[in-house]
């Protein structure tokens, strides 16, 4: 499955980075620690967080994760959508929680 | 081969961008991708460290056929316990910092899980230096 196959199914928004899209997705990580993501979250892996800088795309970008969903609502910096689409990296946004977002994402890939 | 970046003390918009470089330099060199994770891993938070804790710094990058070797040198204020700076969760982040997502105390373990070598050298007043090797050659 490819980062645009999601974007309908979970109502998302692209904010940019759409030279991604057709990132392939191995699965998801939900965290808003980066550390832990820096530590944990493998390539490909879709990033669900709360943190809106440029360091999220930093980090993205480093571990060849496939994209980003913003949860709640929350947008980018400005800087963070100019690092994404220096980068590829597609940022995405849902007014759902991490909850509902990581549910909603679970079913797609594990279905 | 001798890669040499600039870091600057609390400029988190810069932090990750030696990283990021040498990460392109390790891929032009056609160093393995998961080898490439761990070195990039580890220098990402050397990195953020600095940004972070240090008055600023450099960073050092050497790469010859067997292993990368990356030095991370700042100015201060140094570790005054770098045994409890090693355990997992301890944290001196600032809560600006801590509000980003960073300071949670992971970042020298995501070293010491990455590298095969981790030296860390430290004077209070003066600077500290991490010292990074990771082996080229699969074990």
């Amino acid at each position: 499955m490819q980062v645009k196959d999601i974007i309908t199914t979970l109502n998302l928004t692209v904010f940019g980075g759409s030279q991604g899209l057709a990132h392939e997705i191995t699965g998801g990580y939900t965290s808003d620690l980066l550390s832990d993501v820096m530590g944990h979250a493998e390539n490909g892996k879709i990033w669900i967080t709360l943190q809106t800088h440029k360091n999220v795309i930093a980090i993205a970008s480093l571990k060849d994760l496939a994209a980003v969903i913003l949860i709640k609502g929350l947008e980018p910096d400005a800087d963070m959508l100019a690092q994404a689409e220096e980068e590829g990296i597609p940022v995405l946004g849902t007014t759902d929680q991490a909850f509902e977002t990581t549910g909603k994402l679970f079913n797609l890939l594990v279905r | 081969m001798r890669f040499e970046y600039t870091i600057e003390a609390g400029n988190f918009s810069k932090a990750g961008d030696a990283s990021s470089s040498f990460k392109k330099i390790l891929k032009q060199l056609n160093v393995d991708p998961h080898i490439i994770k761990r070195i990039v891993v580890s220098l990402y938070e050397g990195e953020v460290n600095i940004v972070a804790h240090a008055k600023g710094g450099k960073v050092i990058c050497d790469v010859d056929t067997s292993r990368v070797t990356i030095q991370l040198i700042d100015v201060g204020p140094g570790i005054p316990d770098i045994a409890k700076a090693m355990q997992a969760g301890y944290s001196t982040a600032s809560a600006k910092v801590r509000e980003m997502g960073f300071g949670a105390g992971m970042g020298l373990q995501n070293i010491k899980n990455n590298a095969d070598e981790l030296i860390i050298k430290s004077e209070v007043g003066v600077g500290t230096q991490l010292t990074i090797i990771v082996n080229l050659n699969k074990a």
